[in-house]
């Protein structure tokens, strides 16, 4: 940065060596979309089964966005460039990008964990009947939220979002001849299409501020900075575009899928469900964030709350859970709700929102490969399978317990610094009760990780299956995020400069400020928490040492608060027995009726037709041969062959002839 | 000296006789006689008009007549023998092939 | 009424009611006998008329080849010689219309020339070298037809009559 500019203000370099990687950051969405093309062509036939296409497609994108971030890190500016796709009368349609700090560190976020996910699924998936499938999807996922991260318009968001989410659906739903998969795939799905509806009108709501000639985000900025938009029109868009959060990063009341998303393959929980697309909706606040500080301010209070409830509640259910990818689930709904509360806080909580989300990222697609290693050595998903691990699975051990630290918020490694940014963010915006939030759900958080930690690589091993160390393709992933893990972190620490600041800030660079008693306060916290982990778990018990003392909430929390019973007795149940039915009555006795009737009409009459047709014309028609028959045979009998009667007859005319002639003349 | 209306009434007379014999008779030598009445009414008028007309062409006319009816008498007569050889009657009545 | 035309009326009243014999006759032979007294009345009409070529020729063709024609045939054919019902189921029609052609032809007559104002008239020459003047001179090519049909009805006569031979 330049030396002499003034504290805050921005200046950004001219050009810079990543420049040109910016203005074609838009290769970093297509390079894996030809490769998802290629695997769903190709992949069958070429040797490795098409994981290859989407390897190399997924690291060139990582290097190339790279490049993206070096044009940031070197002092560059934004980029927006675009093309015109098409108008509809005053409405312009456009594909384009929109590149800022913001989307630099997405892009690595993203092509760094899928490439991550990518390799490590080569081994996981090693064997599965749709293994090419697998990565068809895989890229096409990358691709679209690549497409989210880098769109300048909110129509061009609106569609990589939903192909996230038919993407999130088909590899939720990859084993689907399992029930619950299918299920678990259908219930993610509409979940996040409840929070989809809000978030759509949201978006015309947007693009109405344009007068509805426009779809580009920095003109509905513009509009907003124009100053004549009600402040209530402005607080009911964002709120709707909240609501598109809501479902998409699982807040409370549409966090119910995420949990049993957990029944898709690990790698798939790894990538969508900790790292991408659950992060998206946290993205799209820090998109449109000018509209969320424009609005009225219980907007951003009633994010606040959500995310607090969240945060809370689905920590403390994160400690009764035995399925140990139930445990990340849990874990990263609370991360989640850290994150969007952060951004809650307004312009200063931007930077420290988005370095958790990127931290999280990272730690967090450790943490679900290494329980994927895991699981994949014992065959089970349950801790109470597990135990003693980290004898026979060294690797995974050490990077999980990374991992887990980092999730707790230990120094020096990345979760301490995202967290301890939050908290020092919450308590400069004075909104005390949030930091108390924040606090509680540290320490919980701490005591569920050990916990975790524990019951899977302690004691000792009472299951059946024979567990060892998973092979380098699975290993090799851990050992990157680990080292990330351990690094990345380092990138926000003010003592370094938080460079992370200069890359993503809301229109001013704040400096980021280290604040020694927050810190403290968070590791005493953190430390509380792992101290009674370890006092409860340090031995295996037969039963959860927790389920005597908390009687008869234990059983609450194992049923999720009720909120999934409550949802399938009041929604589900009524819109598919009693609606549903009617609806279908509807079509088929009425509707079906109808026309039914109306060929039965049809036939009917064509009787009638057919009758007069076959009585009347057919009469006629046969009755004109018939009389002629007939009248032939009464005249035939003048034919007497008898030459005398000719001659009477003959006679007979004359003189009716001579009558007539006689009479005339 | 005799007065035209009277001479052509007896032809018509003749005349009628013929009509009833042709129409009536079963033999058909008998329906031959009664076509020759009716060409004798015929030649009685043309006589008549002729000595009316006080010309030679009604007496001409009547002789080629008389000529021409002898000819169809002959052949006339030829039919009804080969009819009788083939039937061995000559009842006009049963000579109907053409009734329907 | 003069002389001639009572003559005429006793000629035509035989030459009538012989004609209706002919017609009504059972027997046959009796009709063609009554054909005779019937052609010999219709002579002497023509001899009162002043047409005594014709009247010749009447006879000599008529009474003498005509009827002895039919006698002949009538022998061939074996007709039955005795009484027989001669007519056939039309007699009533036929009466009829005889007497409607009568009547007509009565009415007509009437019209044309009525009998009140009729006049008599005068003769005419009708001996054989008047009549064969007017045949050759006038009535020469109808005279050669006739001729003509006269040879032809002859031959064919003869090929109608003749009997098939086996071959």
């Amino acid at each position: 940065m330049n030396a002499l500019a003034a504290e805050g203000e921005v200046v950004y370099e001219a050009t810079t060596n990543g420049l040109w990687f910016v203005e074609h950051a838009w290769v970093v969405v297509v390079l894996p979309l030809i490769s998802a093309a290629l695997i769903l062509f190709f992949g069958r036939r070429t040797p490795g089964k098409g994981a290859v296409y989407g390897i190399v497609a997924v690291g060139a994108a990582f290097l190339f966005s790279l490049g993206v971030l070096w044009h940031f890190v070197e002092g560059g500016g934004p980029f927006e460039g675009s093309i015109d796709w098409f108008t509809i009368g005053p409405l312009h349609l456009e594909l384009g990008i929109l590149v800022d700090g913001l989307t630099g560190i997405m892009l690595v976020v993203v092509t760094s964990i899928s490439l991550c996910v990518h390799v490590y699924s080569l081994g996981y998936m090693h064997g599965d009947e749709r293994f090419t499938w697998f990565y068809v999807v895989l890229s096409l996922f990358t691709a679209a939220m690549l497409t989210v991260v880098v769109s300048n318009n909110v129509i061009q968001l609106l569609v990589g979002w939903e192909i996230m989410g038919v993407c999130s659906y088909l590899l939720i739903g990859h084993w689907w001849e399992v029930k619950e998969n299918s299920n678990a795939a259908i219930k993610a799905f509409i979940t996040t299409r409840v929070g989809d509806i809000p978030f759509m009108f949201g978006i015309i709501m947007l693009i109405a501020l344009t007068g509805f000639t426009s779809t580009n985000i920095g003109e509905i900025s513009h509009e907003l900075g124009l100053g004549e938009v009600s402040p209530l029109f402005i607080s009911m868009a964002a709120i709707l575009l909240f609501g598109g959060t809501v479902g998409k990063s699982a807040q409370f009341p549409l966090h119910v899928w995420l949990p049993d998303a957990m029944a898709g393959p690990t790698p798939v929980s790894a990538l969508i469900h900790a790292a991408t697309m659950v992060a998206a909706g946290v993205y799209l606040i820090g998109r449109l964030f000018e509209i969320f500080l424009e609005a009225e301010q219980w907007v951003l209070t009633t994010v606040s709350i959500v995310a607090a409830i969240t945060a809370l509640g689905a920590a403390l259910l994160a400690i009764v859970q035995d399925d140990i990818k139930r445990v990340l689930a849990y874990s990263t709904l609370s991360q989640l709700a850290y994150m969007v509360a952060g951004l809650s806080l307004g312009e200063l909580g931007l930077t420290a929102g988005f370095f958790h989300l990127f931290t999280h990222a990272f730690f967090k697609a450790l943490l679900f490969l290494g329980a994927g290693s895991v699981i994949h050595a014992v065959h089970s998903n349950n801790m109470s399978d597990m135990g003693g691990l980290r004898k026979s699975m060294p690797v995974t051990f050490w990077t999980m317990l990374i991992g887990s630290l980092a999730l707790a918020g230990i120094f020096p490694l990345a979760g301490f610094w995202s967290k301890d940014e939050l908290l020092v963010v919450a308590e400069e915006e004075h909104v005390y009760w949030l930091f108390v939030v924040f606090l509680i759900t540290a320490v919980i958080t701490a005591f569920y990780t050990m916990r975790m930690v524990l019951l899977t690589f302690f004691g000792e091993y009472k299951g059946h299956a024979h567990p060892h160390e998973s092979p380098a393709t699975m290993t090799g992933p851990l050992v990157a995020l680990a080292a990330a893990t351990i690094g990345v972190g380092l990138l926000g620490s003010p003592q370094l400069g938080a460079v992370f600041g200069q890359w993503v800030f809301y229109e001013e660079v704040h400096e980021a400020v280290f604040v020694p008693w927050i810190a403290l306060l968070s590791t005493a916290g953190a430390l509380l928490g792992l101290f009674a982990g370890y006092a409860l778990y340090k031995e295996r018990k037969a039963q959860d040492p927790l389920q005597a003392p908390m009687g008869p909430l234990w059983n609450v929390f194992q049923n999720r608060y009720y909120i999934d019973a409550f949802y399938m007795r009041a929604i589900v149940l009524p819109v598919r027995d009693t609606w549903s039915s009617s609806v279908n009555w509807f079509n088929q006795v009425v509707l079906d009726g109808i026309v039914n009737g109306a060929a039965t009409v049809t036939r009917a009459f064509a009787q009638v037709i057919a009758w007069f047709d076959r009585t009347v014309i057919d009469g006629i028609v046969n009755g004109a041969g018939e009389g002629a028959g007939k009248t032939g045979n009464v005249l035939k009998h003048l034919q007497t062959g008898n030459v005398q009667w000719y001659a009477v007859a003959l006679f007979v005319g004359v003189i009716a002839l001579a009558v007539v002639f006689i009479e005339l003349v | 000296m005799i007065r035209l209306p009277l001479v052509l009434m007896f032809s018509a007379l003749l005349f009628s006789a013929g009509v009833y014999g042709v129409l009536a008779r079963r033999n058909a030598v008998m329906v031959l006689m009664a076509i020759e009445l009716m060409l004798n009414a015929v030649n009685v008028n043309l006589v008549a008009f002729a000595a009316s007309l006080q010309q030679m062409t009604g007496q001409v006319f009547a002789l080629f007549v008389i000529a021409v009816a002898a000819a169809e008498v002959g052949i006339g007569l030829a039919i009804v023998i080969l009819l009788f050889r083939t039937r061995e009657s000559i009842n006009v009545d049963e000579v109907n092939l053409l009734k329907w | 009424m003069s002389a001639q035309e009572y003559a005429f009326l006793v000629f035509a009243v035989v030459g009538g009611l012989s004609a209706i014999a002919v017609v009504t006759a059972r027997n046959v032979v009796h009709a063609a006998l009554y054909l005779v007294v019937s052609l010999l009345s219709v002579a002497g009409v023509y001899l009162l008329l002043g047409a005594e070529f014709v009247a010749w020729v009447q006879i000599l063709i008529y009474v003498g080849a005509i009827v002895i024609l039919f006698l002949f045939g009538l022998m061939l054919t074996k007709a039955p010689i005795g009484r027989d019902t001669l007519d056939n189921q039309q007699r009533g029609i036929g009466a009829l219309v005889g007497v409607g052609v009568f009547a007509g032809l009565v009415f007509l007559i009437q019209e044309a020339f009525p009998v009140q104002d009729a006049v008599a008239f005068e003769t005419v020459q009708g001996s054989t070298d008047v009549i064969g003047e007017a045949i050759f001179r006038n009535y020469v090519l109808p005279f050669e037809a006739v001729s003509f049909l006269l040879l032809a009805a002859l031959i064919g006569a003869i090929v109608l009559a003749r009997k098939d031979d086996a071959s």
